[in-house]
């Protein structure tokens, strides 16, 4: 084999002369403190190769090692609780070789090779397995069990299994010999190239909601499992926040958060409350579920491209296990300036400000990947896809957005002027939206009430009504408002504070069970069907507001604590009672 | 043994392009020797087998294909540091301007820094008092944060980063320094930053990094690379809690748009090159604590918006990278308001962590909230007043307005030597909030109502 060497060095664009036998997209190897890199373009005269670290210090001259294999990811259990850098790298251990500030060239395995698992076989001697096959179980966590698959491959007949008992990831666990009469070795690890989906069964419609606690969410404007949603909003607006809160709450099994690009004490942040904060489904941390990938932003941008295709082939992992995994990244804009920055120090020519063109193609090839399926073993797991964008000058109108509104079918529009109001979620309902919400209509009838859909439309209208209102009001004043139209403004008003904004520093009312969410908002409907009454007999709106209801539906969150549904039915009472007294 | 090469191939704008170099490394510096004496300093920038591309810091002009002897040193731009740095003044690049002689190092430290690993971080939470009611209400400084003041020309950003930074307990204990760095600022901004802490007598506390409006232009990209190295030895080696002073981001920004312009790079947005965001996020990141370690890097960059647009790259992506941002606006200013802070826009995200029961007050979320939420509303009154006047306003609106004004006037408005407690701060709040009724304070639960509204 010939020896590759660097010739040119430019950022983390790293070119190396004449012909080389290196493959497109082939990880490698570069320069003498062996910097993690991949070949990104290959002429007759010039290979050039992305590299995942910073180049100052490499010379011209040193060598390229070639690895023969795409950039992969290391699969096998140890990965949850775990901190990775972008290309799978676990930042704990790194800590434990260069300190507290990252160094660089510096190999670790991906998963503890000392660690020893519990393992329980799921296959004997003599069966016949296929690729997707769950072969053996471990525990991984408190609430995770890891099932060790047959890699996609490979296929045949068992012919020898190692007894129960505590292996390590690169223990033979079985031995299969495939038709061809060749025996391949299965440990509990594998590997597998980021940029290829893990192949599945068949694909299925999503029809379950992800269910998140979240009442603008859950109720306005829901996600599917399997879906693939985005959160747009200039900084300040609480993407993260609302990325965190999803990552605290929603009922998937596992959660990949990915710190794409964005601050180092977030990353910090997640770590430290997701290892205090217990999950109220199992009371183990939240961690346990947890996977995190943190890409800050000062470090390689090329790893930063990577760092999303690394969390989704963890999520398509564990979607095979069979759980139902979500993906949070935050944020995909820093994805895309990291492709725009590879692509300009390739001298590509720059479509929309500056973006390459194919930025639409990779984003669209990543969402994707979202789906509900049924697996390769039979088992069904879900990748929910929540990816936050960060448009420049909180311009919706930039390519990020736009191109990733045309991959997601659920738009959650964070506004700026909500969020000086602190109105959180700043969640805009006007100009939000779901495509699932058909598609999820059945389940929310069968599992919730089968007059949540209904409801939520009346919701809907009374918020596009005051949408309307407000543009009068905001020239001549709501004084001249006909006393219908006013209890509109004051319906809307509990709708927006006492149901829309919600508290994630509240005990109760950072999550928020459908079922409270649905008495809620059907509550406030049916205070708002009493108030009609009264108006159309003209008695004045002003009776209405001397009751304090309006106040008291808007403190319900916080007084009806979440396992007391039965207090809804008292506020009805005490709600008839008033009412009945002015029409008396 | 140091090869000299005596010509040069090729020279645009910054860039200075030498041929047959032999063993050339990434990032490594050189030193050019022009034949009337004079010396510049410049980084390998590129390399294409033996030809090097050099960015010329002190700039191109008066170089020649022939008058420069180039050598190579083999090693990456390194700062020196000890202990002595404080209270002394440096340029851009870090060599000493105060005329009192080299630094005699006891380390050198890369100035490109690495990267502070996530997991070793330590979450900020402790909270900085700057006696400033609109920050600490409502934008709480923590220690380890990144605050950046948005401002604009004419605006006084400067005297209010000169009074957080006389004010702030940012040290129980006298472990504190001060590191400034000035890019492309004005000589009397300086001369008004280096009194002010003359007079605040921390002189001797503080380390100046000072590249000028009439400084070499790509000296600038290096100035708070420089800064930030010294803030983080005195902060992880020394254990003292630092604040650094950047000022002015923009007048960086847009160093590294001439920088980027003269190499050809593809612009993105106003022609700020595409890696705008990670170049000063390589900045701002390097704030922060570190567990075990006992000093802390919290820095307030100052940067002016141009037009006072606060969609212009720099304000906006600086908004992406920081923990919040305190914007100043023009109306307050000229309304003759100070700090004229606009506290709907202004933000710190690390403020939920450090406030509250235990840190400040129990009161403090919930008040800043409602001051926050009821200030927003007298926006919607004022509009409205504006269109059909002041008289035809509902009375619940008639409230707001005078609230708004009595809030803009008592609450952010205060004199520059007026140092408030967070107490005196949160007290003032509450008087204000009890100008309303009960019943439009919709952000407080109740407890907290009773203890503290006294309408």
């Amino acid at each position: 084999m010939s020896e590759n060497k660097i010739y040119g060095i430019n950022g983390p664009v790293v070119t190396v002369k004449g012909k080389t036998d290196l493959e497109m997209m082939e990880m490698v190897y570069v320069g003498n403190s062996r910097l993690v890199g991949e070949v990104i373009g290959i002429t007759d005269d010039a290979t050039t190769i992305q590299v995942y670290e910073e180049t100052g210090g490499l010379r011209p001259g040193e060598p390229v090692f070639s690895t023969g294999s795409p950039m992969c990811v290391t699969l096998g259990p140890g990965i949850l609780t775990n901190i990775f850098d972008g290309i799978e790298r676990p930042l704990r251990d790194i800590e434990s070789v260069s300190g507290a500030f990252i160094a660089k060239g510096i190999d670790v395995p991906a998963v503890s090779k000392d660690k020893k698992w519990q393992v329980t076989l799921k296959v004997q001697e003599g069966d016949i397995v296929k690729g997707g096959d769950i072969f053996a179980e471990c525990p991984e966590t408190a609430v995770i069990t890891h099932r060790a698959l047959v890699p996609v491959n490979i296929s045949g007949t068992v012919t020898k299994c190692v007894p129960d008992g505590e292996y390590t990831v690169d223990d033979t666990i079985i031995e299969v010999a495939d038709n061809q009469g060749k025996v391949h070795n299965l440990t509990l690890s594998q590997r597998w190239p980021i940029r290829n989906p893990r192949p599945v069964s068949e694909r299925l419609p999503s029809q379950k909601p992800l269910v998140t606690g979240q009442r603008i969410i859950d109720t306005v404007f829901p996600v599917a499992k399997g879906g693939a949603a985005a959160i747009p909003g200039g900084f300040g607006t609480g993407k993260t926040m609302t990325q965190h809160q999803l990552a605290k709450w929603c009922d998937a099994d596992i959660i990949i958060y990915v710190g794409c690009g964005e601050r180092g004490n977030e990353m910090t942040q997640v770590l430290t409350e997701f290892s205090e904060i217990t999950d109220p489904k199992t009371g183990k941390p939240l961690l346990d579920r947890t996977v995190l990938i943190a890409n800050t932003s000062n470090m390689p941008v090329a790893a930063r491209e990577a760092s999303i295709y690394t969390g989704i082939t963890l999520a398509e992992y564990y979607r095979d296990m069979g759980y139902h995994t979500a993906l949070m990244a935050d944020s995909t804009s820093r994805w895309a300036e990291a492709l725009r920055e590879i692509s300009g120090r390739l001298e590509e020519m720059p479509a929309d400000e500056g973006f390459p063109a194919y930025l639409p193609s990779r984003l669209s090839e990543f969402y994707e990947r979202s789906g509900y399926f049924k697996n390769l073993n039979g088992t069904e797991g879900s990748v929910t896809l929540i990816g936050a964008v960060s448009p420049q000058g909180s311009d919706f109108s930039e390519p990020v957005t736009q191109n990733t509104k045309r991959f997601t079918r659920c738009f959650w529009a964070l506004d700026k002027s909500l969020a000086y109001a602190r109105h959180y979620p700043a969640i805009n309902w006007n100009n939000s939206y779901s495509e699932y919400l058909g598609d999820l209509a059945d389940w929310y009838r069968d599992n919730v009430d089968k007059d949540f859909i209904k409801d939520r439309e009346e919701l809907c209208a009374i918020l596009a009504e005051e949408n309307s209102l407000m543009e009068i009001v905001k020239l001549i004043g709501a004084d001249v408002l006909p006393d219908d139209q006013k209890l509109i403004i004051e319906i809307a008003r509990v709708i927006r504070v006492g149901f829309l904004q919600q508290n994630a520093f509240h005990k109760d009312d950072t999550f928020v069970p459908l079922e409270k969410q649905f008495k809620m908002m059907q509550i406030i409907l049916y205070f708002y069907h009493r108030c009609q009454e009264i108006v159309a007999r003209q008695i004045p709106i002003s009776k209405l507001t001397a009751t304090g209801l309006f106040d008291k539906l808007v403190k319900m969150k916080y007084d009806i604590p979440n396992d007391s549904p039965q207090m809804f039915d008292e506020l009805k009472k005490e709600i008839d009672a008033k009412i009945n007294t002015i029409l008396r | 043994m140091i090869i000299e090469h005596l010509k040069l191939s090729e020279i645009n704008g910054s860039l200075a392009v030498i041929d047959g170099v032999s063993n050339p490394s990434y990032e490594e510096m050189a030193t050019l020797h022009l034949d009337d004496g004079t010396t510049r300093t410049g980084r390998v920038v590129k390399i294409e087998g033996n030809r090097v591309t050099l960015q010329i810091f002190e700039g191109t002009r008066g170089i020649s294909m022939n008058n420069a002897r180039t050598s190579l040193s083999g090693e990456s731009m390194k700062l020196p540091l000890s202990p002595e740095i404080l209270g002394r003044v440096f340029d851009g690049l870090g060599r000493p301007a105060d005329g009192l002689g080299e630094v005699f190092p006891l380390v050198r430290r890369d100035v490109n820094g690495a990267p502070i690993n996530p997991v070793s971080r330590e979450y900020p939470r402790n909270f900085i008092q700057t006696g400033i009611s609109s920050i600490d209400a409502l934008a709480t400084l923590i220690r380890g944060q990144k605050l950046p003041i948005f401002s604009g020309s004419g605006m006084k950003h400067n005297e209010l980063a000169v009074q957080i930074v006389r004010q702030s307990t940012i040290a129980d204990s006298d472990d504190f320094a001060i590191v400034f760095a000035a890019m492309g600022v004005k000589n009397d901004v300086a001369q008004y930053f280096r009194s002010s802490f003359t007079s605040a007598n921390v002189m001797n506390r503080v380390v100046m990094f000072l590249n000028l409006a009439n400084d070499p232009i790509i000296e600038r990209i290096m100035t708070p690379k420089c800064a930030l190295t010294a803030a983080e030895y005195l902060a992880f080696d020394l254990g003292k809690h630092v604040l650094v002073v950047m000022t002015d981001m923009t007048s960086y920004a847009e160093a590294v748009r001439e920088y980027s312009s003269s190499r050809g790079e593809i612009p993105s947005r106003k022609g700020f090159p595409g890696y705008l965001y990670s170049d000063l996020a390589s900045l701002y990141e390097r704030a922060g604590m570190i567990k075990g370690k006992k000093g802390s890097v919290t820095q307030i960059p100052i940067l002016t918006m141009p037009n006072d647009d606060i969609t212009h790259p720099v304000p906006d992506l600086t908004g992406y990278i920081t923990e919040g941002q305190i914007v100043l606006s023009r109306d307050l200013d000229s309304g003759g308001i100070y700090p004229p802070v606009s506290v709907l826009p202004s933000l710190s995200r690390l403020m939920k962590d450090g406030i509250g029961e235990g840190y400040t007050r129990e009161d403090h979320q919930p008040l800043a909230n409602q001051l926050l939420a009821t200030y927003a509303k007298v926006q919607d009154a004022k509009a409205l007043a504006s269109v059909i006047g002041e008289d035809e306003l509902s009375q619940s609106d008639k409230q707001l307005l005078t609230f708004g004004k009595a809030f803009e006037k008592e609450f952010i408005n205060q004199s520059f030597t007026e140092n408030r407690t967070i107490e005196q701060t949160l007290d003032l709040g509450w008087e204000l909030l009890s100008m309303l009724p009960r019943t439009e304070l919709d952000r407080v639960d109740d407890a907290i109502l009773d203890k503290y509204y006294k309408g």
